[in-house]
């Protein structure tokens, strides 16, 4: 149970806005989410320089840029809570599998060309501060606030879930089938990272994306396969998507204006957004995919 | 865990509410918090209030139990007016969930759209949504009046038990799900009807309290205009699930 | 289990005589049996733990002399006017509607004469019991049937009901037998209906929206109530945690063996846990919180006894609340009635159908002559003498245990005996130190 804010920016002119917008959103979704909260950002190319990709680590060792240094080209490493990012001038995908290689502990729980996560558990407010949110910049970012139900309060049960390049998935609401996906996706040789009912959405999608779904095509999938009450904020390399379960009692309100499209779970986080007064602010209707693309 | 912002603690400083000259007491709630707020509505000391700079809080203008005039210009949050008992109260913008839930007399109107459950269990008074109001509108109603200016989401009047719902647009799917004796009136399309609802034939003694139920919620033109009377339809219980069978058991 | 009458016949234990009606009934109506009363079926339970006396390594306190304090208080986190009890016993939430007006005024007398509070249930809050009952607690319940400001503001306390032992998960349905002019008044609902309540909150689903209901509620009363959120006990652990993140000051947790006026039996017997293994899952989840003890934790499902009640303490409840027991104390199933019992197909002792408000002890009707049997005065003098009866009971116990206060028990006072209950309970089998799955054996 959760709060979940995203902003897709249409006006570069915002870009270098971004982080400052989110951070004022988060303070209407703190209180929905005590126990934890993690943001992405996408399209902030001092967090990944042009031509670079990201990996967001948990448990990463000490220096993993000198460790890495030895085998790609121009890495990065910085810490911001449990959460290091890691840069490096390779493809994503390279820059995984070096960081599996020389930190097999480790959990890669943010990975893109465009994308960095930070994640961890606390005060979402002192989070926010930790990840620096209001300096990020760029096209599009998301935050969440978590009130854990049934898996443990940890960095890696904490949202966003991130489990496919540029991709990432928020979740205000509870799964009542989970159990069993899980064990589906498990035998087709899929590994999770936590207990978070909503790693197995973020599998599930990542995997019907793999299989060449586009995005409103595995939300629909999803809707069919998962009992249980949802909201959820996908965003990927190119757009960002909302879609609520058919019976639709947890909350969500999307507004839409010609600089931006945000979406949160109450209207006090959209408050404050520039031309609020003269946005298209509406509710989800149950079941219905929304989506807006670059 | 979980502070809510409005904790007695808070305290407003003196200049976060004023009187004017006409008697208008003014919060601000960009200083006020809203538990300073409603402490105030429970304990008058005016007979008007204007609200200011709401931006989507909770619990605004809740458990009013006096005949004030409430003036809320913004956006409201979760439950604004919830349980009204007599007050007026007029939000210029648009409200969260549960709007006037369980209010049992007086008036609510907001100007721009409401979100799910508005009207929930109110047992009085009237609740007007000018713009469009989300799904579960007037959920358990026992009594109140509604009048939408637009649209309403799915199942709405879900186990609705007295009162009156009047939709101006039209009615998603699921309408009158597990209806008792609320009477629904819809101008717009109606989307696949719930359990147990079904249309039924609209008589003049209808036509009647469906232009006084739009005249009570200001909606002059459309309660004089003949031809847009004509448009509406009415909806109420077939009364097949009053008594548990086997029949219908799927029903229930 | 197997019977012989001498002839070689034997019985099933997989089809026994109680399963072969139920699937004779069900082919004949094609309705799922409802019934009132709570699980029937053996459960692991308080009968299961036994206390650890002191003799020579603690020292015992004299009964009747040395002090052994019962008082209570309950919702001081947040509410600026918490309760103030003088035994941990209550009156669990019954409504207006399940039971008859005179049986809601007997509680509510009962328990103001030993200082302890009753509870509204889903039909609204009546006079009677307002004006007899002392402290009394207001539940917020998801049909909201008569629900009213002038009551919340009335109440001591409020409740915000999740569900129930009997069938956390699921709605009501008062059959229309029960659903007099009066109750159909108080419901806004056609008299004679069967009545259904729906499974979930009108206007709030989850934690994170309960959170925004609750600050609603101590808005519209102004912060002075102590709120409750009671939930039927199966995730206990999560669902107490979660009614903690969402602001509750006392969580109230009913195990399985908790009474229902009307519910299918299917649900009653097969859905949620035993009151045994839901306290110490609540009681851990209050600890990792730091609140055990600051965020009360009342629990009910089949106390009976004072034992009952010392045991639930002693586990890390703050105190119980009684329904089942308390109808009995007022008359239920008492064998005066045996000859109207067997009228209606039942018996003193069996009786289990409050659903159909046929009930010859006045109690769970609505019918005017056989509610008037039931004399207010007399039934809250029997609530009483049960409650009394109840707190020296328990009383008994601590001091035995050497307690200065029913709240000093704790769980070292117990043993189990039984593996199971060990487990659940979270206590060592009798003369052992194995608490299965906790410690070696």
């Amino acid at each position: 149970m959760c709060g979940i804010i995203g902003l897709h920016l249409r006006d570069p002119d915002l870009y270098p806005r971004l982080g400052q917008l989110l951070d004022t959103m988060l303070a209407g979704a703190v209180e929905r989410g005590p126990d934890a909260a993690g943001i992405a950002v996408y399209g902030d190319r001092e967090r990944v320089p042009e031509g670079h990709s990201a990996v967001s680590v948990l448990g990463a060792p000490d220096d993993p840029a000198a460790a890495l240094g030895q085998l790609l080209p121009a890495v990065t490493a910085s810490r911001a809570g449990a959460t290091t990012v890691i840069t490096a001038a390779v493809d994503p995908e390279a820059l995984a599998a070096a960081v599996r290689s020389v930190a097999p502990e480790a959990k890669v729980v943010g990975i893109g060309s465009e994308l960095v996560v930070y994640k961890d558990i606390g005060n979402p407010r002192e989070l926010a501060e930790t990840y620096d949110l209001a300096s990020a910049h760029g096209w599009q970012g998301l935050a969440h606030t978590r009130m854990a139900t049934e898996s443990a309060i940890t960095p890696e049960g904490s949202h966003p879930f991130s489990v496919g390049r540029d991709l990432c998935l928020v979740h205000n609401g509870s799964f009542s089938n989970h159990a069993t996906i899980r064990r589906a996706l498990r035998h087709e040789g899929i590994e999770f990272d936590s207990e978070n009912d909503t790693e197995v959405a973020a599998r599930f999608v990542a995997a019907c994306l793999a299989d060449g779904d586009d995005l409103e095509k595995a939300l629909h999938r999803l809707g069919q396969e998962f009992d249980g009450f949802y909201t959820l904020l996908v965003t990927t390399a190119d757009g960002f998507a909302v879609v609520r379960d058919e019976i639709a009692c947890k909350p969500a309100i999307v507004a839409e204006h010609p600089r931006w499209v945000a979406m949160a779970s109450e209207f006090r986080s959209l408050a404050e957004l520039p031309g609020i007064s003269q946005a298209r602010v509406f509710e989800p209707d149950p079941g219905k995919v929304y989506a807006w693309q670059r | 865990m979980a502070a809510l912002s409005n904790h007695p603690d808070d305290t407003a400083s003196p200049q976060d509410s004023a009187r004017d000259g006409a008697g208008v007491h003014t919060v601000d709630l960009t200083t006020a918090t809203v538990r300073t707020l409603n402490a105030e509505l429970h304990a008058p000391t005016a007979r008007r209030y204007r609200v200011l700079s709401p931006r989507g809080a909770h619990a605004v203008a809740v458990g009013v139990d006096d005949e004030l005039d409430i003036h809320v210009e913004g956006d409201v949050g979760y439950y604004c007016g919830g349980m009204n008992q007599g007050g007026t109260i007029v939000v210029d913008g648009s409200a969260g969930p549960g709007l006037a839930e369980n209010m049992m007399s007086g008036t609510v109107r907001v100007r721009g759209d409401a979100s799910q459950s508005a009207g929930a269990t109110a047992r009085g008074g009237l609740l007007v949504v000018e713009g469009t109001a989300s799904m579960r509108c007037g959920i358990s109603m026992k009594g109140v009046d509604i009048v939408v200016g637009g649209d309403v989401g799915p199942m709405s009047a879900f186990m609705a038990q007295a009162g009156r719902l009047v939709v101006c647009g039209d009615a998603g799917d699921g309408l009158g799900d597990s209806i008792y004796e609320a009477r629904l009136y819809v101008r717009g399309k109606v989307g696949a009807l719930g359990a147990d609802c079904i249309e039924k034939e609209i008589r003049d003694e209808h036509r009647s309290e469906l232009a006084e139920l739009l005249t009570a919620a200001g909606m002059t033109d459309l309660a004089g205009d003949p031809a847009a009377l004509a448009e509406f339809r009415r909806f109420g219980s077939a009364r097949r699930l009053y008594h548990f069978t086997s029949e219908r058991s799927g029903s229930y | 289990m197997s019977t012989s009458d001498g002839r070689g016949l034997r019985e099933s234990a997989t089809f026994d005589r109680a399963t072969i009606a139920a699937i004779q009934h069900a082919a004949e109506t094609g309705v799922y049996d409802i019934r009132g009363w709570g699980a029937k079926r053996p459960l692991p339970h308080f009968d299961d733990l036994l206390f650890l006396g002191a003799s020579m390594s603690r020292y015992p306190l004299e009964g009747y002399r040395e002090r052994c304090d019962t008082d209570v208080v309950l919702g001081d986190r947040h509410a600026e006017r918490p309760l103030h009890l003088s035994t941990p016993v209550t009156i669990a939430g019954m409504s207006f509607g399940a039971l008859s007006a005179q049986a809601k005024e007997s509680l509510g007398r009962g328990a103001s004469e030993v200082g302890t509070s009753t509870t509204t249930g889903d039909g609204g809050m009546t006079d009677e019991e307002r004006g007899h009952s002392k402290t009394l607690v207001y539940q917020v319940l998801p049909s909201r049937y008569g629900m009213n400001p002038d009551h919340l503001r009335a109440a001591d306390a409020i409740e915000v009901v999740l569900g129930q032992g009997a069938k956390p998960g699921g709605g009501g349905m008062l059959l229309g037998q029960k659903i007099s002019d009066r109750v159909a008044g108080m419901r806004t609902l056609p008299p004679g209906i069967d009545q259904r309540s729906a499974c979930r909150h009108p206007d709030w689903t989850g934690p994170d929206d309960l959170a925004i209901k609750i600050l609603e509620l101590r808005e519209i009363t102004d912060w002075q109530k102590p709120i409750y959120v009671k939930v039927g006990a199966t995730r206990t652990y999560y669902d107490v945690k979660l009614a903690v993140a969402a602001g509750a000051d006392v969580v109230v947790v009913d195990g399985m063996q908790g009474g229902t006026a009307a519910t299918q039996e299917v649900f009653i017997e097969h859905v949620g846990i035993p009151i045994l293994a839901a306290i110490p899952q609540a009681v851990q989840a209050l600890s990792e919180l730091g609140l055990h003890r600051k965020v009360q934790l009342v629990v009910s499902g089949g106390i009976r006894t004072g034992a009952d009640v010392a045991k639930a303490m002693a586990l890390g409840a703050d105190a119980v609340a009684i329904g089942t027991a308390a109808l009995i104390a007022l008359g239920d199933n008492d064998p005066r009635w045996a000859k109207e019992y067997e009228s209606i197909g039942s018996a003193a002792g069996f009786y289990d159908d409050f659903q159909d408000g046929r009930d010859p002890a006045g109690i769970t009707t609505q019918d005017p002559e056989l509610a008037a049997r039931l004399d207010p005065l007399q039934g809250g003098r029997r609530i009483a003498n049960y409650l009394r009866v109840l707190t020296l009971e328990a009383q008994t116990i601590a001091r035995a245990c050497g307690k200065g206060h029913l709240l000093h028990l704790e769980p070292e006072d117990l043993v189990s005996l039984t593996i199971e209950a060990a487990a659940m309970a979270r206590v060592p089998l009798a003369g052992t130190s194995w608490i299965p799955g906790r410690t070696p054996l």
